[in-house]
């Protein structure tokens, strides 16, 4: 139970907190199209916090989902280190949106058959959504890496400063042995190595290059966060939270 | 959204080229049997002229209309406020795309409408040039702006120009739905507790200038413009909207304990028009001329956004450009 547990928190808080920065797009992008294609796959994000949240409301009895997205401690969230990062330039974010959604489409791909049945049904689902943010990732990784001189090099040095992070979404929790067996979730192990297989050939497609050397940057799991998270954090409560907590907003 | 109740319109100028009056006479007749002109159809100088004026200050609107709303995106109080709201400045972009294009097919391109935005030569709806200070000015925006724009909107849609018209249709169903979450919206806070209530109330006395002037001067002071009309490119007079809109919604604000903060707010009810005090006709000037609290904040935020995704647009029109179709 507590394995499904911290399972479900990790996928959501990356949700959450990643559709928020993907929020931030909103009204702000590069052209148009690309706004409003930020706003929708932040509203698929976020609704998938929410549905994450709610099968630990009903399944576990946890608190409602506005409590454990609004109102939990920087430390009490689960979500790799990747996704808090600040938005900076559009290369950034589009670099993390492709290492990021291609992980999350396998992780929920891999879970669709998981022995779990609430987070099969609903990674059925959501596998079908997010397998239009993996193409937009592709498609757009592909043109700006192949375009220009800047681009290709934005597109480079935006890739070798999240790298290290990637590599933290695969953090292994203490609870991997017991996922593997249940056959709840085949483990961050399996889902690092498809995840390898399938962005290696796109990233040589957009003519670019995976840095030679990795250190993946852990923590994020356990609650170790940088300092672009509390601010991100407190923003997102600074409504909510000015009413005592259940107030109908 | 948004789409700014009131149009500026060009003056007329004295050399306007002089269309052909056979021409002419067959163009009004078409609109007088209720036809709609097309692209690529016959139409005067001055009403392509003035349709693309329109339609841009319409696009630009809604582009920055995304603005104040948008920062409070990161701040919407629980998921349900959130998840709403990202889609309804999302809907506004789109309203946004969708009026660049109609705009593009009476010669005008998307990127020179945007330059013309950022330079200050075209103009947008006057009351994105007030802040939004807190939620409760999100809840105001959502339901009452968006009404003002409905009335608008709807009366534009049965104008003569096509394209225009169409994407009129499809922003207005899409308008419909903003209202009801900014009303619902509006209600939790009105209802809610006394600080909701209090912030909300607060929001609206700072909004309700704002408001009455979205559909712009009255007409006694506002150029009369016959030949719009009966070129449909104008449906509605700036009076007869702004008493529509006071007709529908002033008794959905009072019923729920929130007042308005004109005295002389009343209907006669022998004319059937709404009375209210000057709502400052000399501020509205100004901040269209640039005088207002956030003209200079909107057009810096959009400038940066130009300025920082022009590396993308640049890439996005290498011609040398390898890989142009999605991996579908």
């Amino acid at each position: 139970m507590e394995a499904i547990k911290n399972l479900l928190f990790r996928m959501a808080d990356d949700e959450l907190i990643y559709g928020h920065r993907m929020s931030e797009w909103t009204g702000m992008g590069p052209i148009m199209e690309e706004d409003i294609a930020y706003s929708s796959m932040a509203q698929d994000k976020i609704g998938h916090a929410l549905a994450n949240y709610s099968i630990l409301e009903k399944e576990f009895q946890t608190a409602i989902p506005d409590k454990l997205a609004f109102f939990r401690k920087e430390n009490e969230l689960m979500n790799s280190q990747l996704v808090e990062l600040s938005n900076h330039e559009y290369d950034f974010s589009l670099v993390r949106h492709f290492l990021f959604d291609h992980a999350d489409f396998i992780r929920y791909e891999m879970l669709s058959t998981s022995s779990f049945v609430p987070l099969a049904q609903l990674s059925k689902k959501i596998k079908g959504e997010l397998k239009y943010h993996v193409l937009h990732a592709d498609t757009w990784l592909t043109r700006l890496g192949n375009a220009t001189e800047e681009s290709h090099a934005r597109m480079q040095s935006a890739l070798n400063e999240l790298w290290n992070y990637a590599l933290g979404i695969f953090e292994p929790s203490d609870y991997e042995a017991q996922l593997i067996a249940e056959k709840i979730f085949d483990g961050e192990k399996v889902l690092q190595r498809k995840w390898m297989e399938k962005i290696s050939p796109i990233i040589e497609k957009a003519n670019l290059k995976i840095p030679s050397s990795s250190t993946p940057v852990y923590g994020g799991r356990k609650g170790y966060h940088t300092d672009q998270l509390q601010p991100l954090l407190t923003e997102m409560a600074e409504v909510i939270s000015s009413e005592a907590e259940g107030t109908e907003w | 959204m948004y789409g700014g109740g009131y149009i500026q319109e060009e003056k007329q100028e004295a050399t306007s080229p002089i269309d052909d009056s056979q021409k002419l006479a067959e163009f009004e007749a078409r609109i007088d049997r209720g036809e709609k002109i097309e692209p690529h159809d016959w139409m005067p100088a001055d009403y392509r002229k003035q349709l693309i004026r329109m339609i841009e200050q319409h696009a630009h609107s809604e582009v920055i209309g995304a603005l104040p709303e948008g920062t409070w995106i990161t701040r919407a109080p629980g998921f349900r406020r959130k998840l709403a709201l990202i889609a309804k400045v999302q809907d506004e972009i789109g309203h946004a795309h969708l009026l660049y294009s109609a705009a593009e097919t009476l010669g005008k391109s998307r990127e020179q409408m945007i330059n013309d935005l950022l330079t200050g030569k075209s103009k947008y709806s006057n009351v994105f040039n007030y802040p939004a200070k807190t939620w409760a000015d999100v809840t105001v925006i959502g339901f009452l702006i968006d009404a003002g724009a409905i009335v608008n909107q709807v009366a534009n849609s049965k104008g003569s120009y096509g394209p225009y018209c169409r994407a009129l249709e499809r922003i207005c169903y899409e308008e419909s739905f903003h209202l009801k979450q900014g009303h619902d919206a509006f209600i939790t806070l009105a209802t809610g507790t006394k600080a909701q209530h209090d912030m909300l109330q607060d929001a609206l006395n700072r909004w309700w200038k704002p408001i009455m002037h979205f559909h712009g001067p009255p007409d006694k002071i506002s150029e009369h413009t016959a030949k719009l009309m009966r070129w449909k490119v104008k449906m509605a007079t700036n009076d007869d909207m702004r008493n529509q809109f006071l007709d529908m919604y002033v008794p959905k604000i009072l019923e729920i304990g929130i007042t308005i903060p004109d005295p002389n707010l009343k209907k006669n009810e022998a004319t059937g028009q709404w009375e209210f005090s000057d709502p400052d006709w000399d501020e509205f000037k100004r901040v269209i001329n640039g005088d207002g609290p956030c003209n200079a904040e909107r057009l810096a935020v959009r400038q940066y956004v130009e300025e920082h995704g022009k590396w993308v647009r640049t890439a996005m029109m290498n011609p040398n450009q390898k890989v142009v179709i999605p991996f579908a």
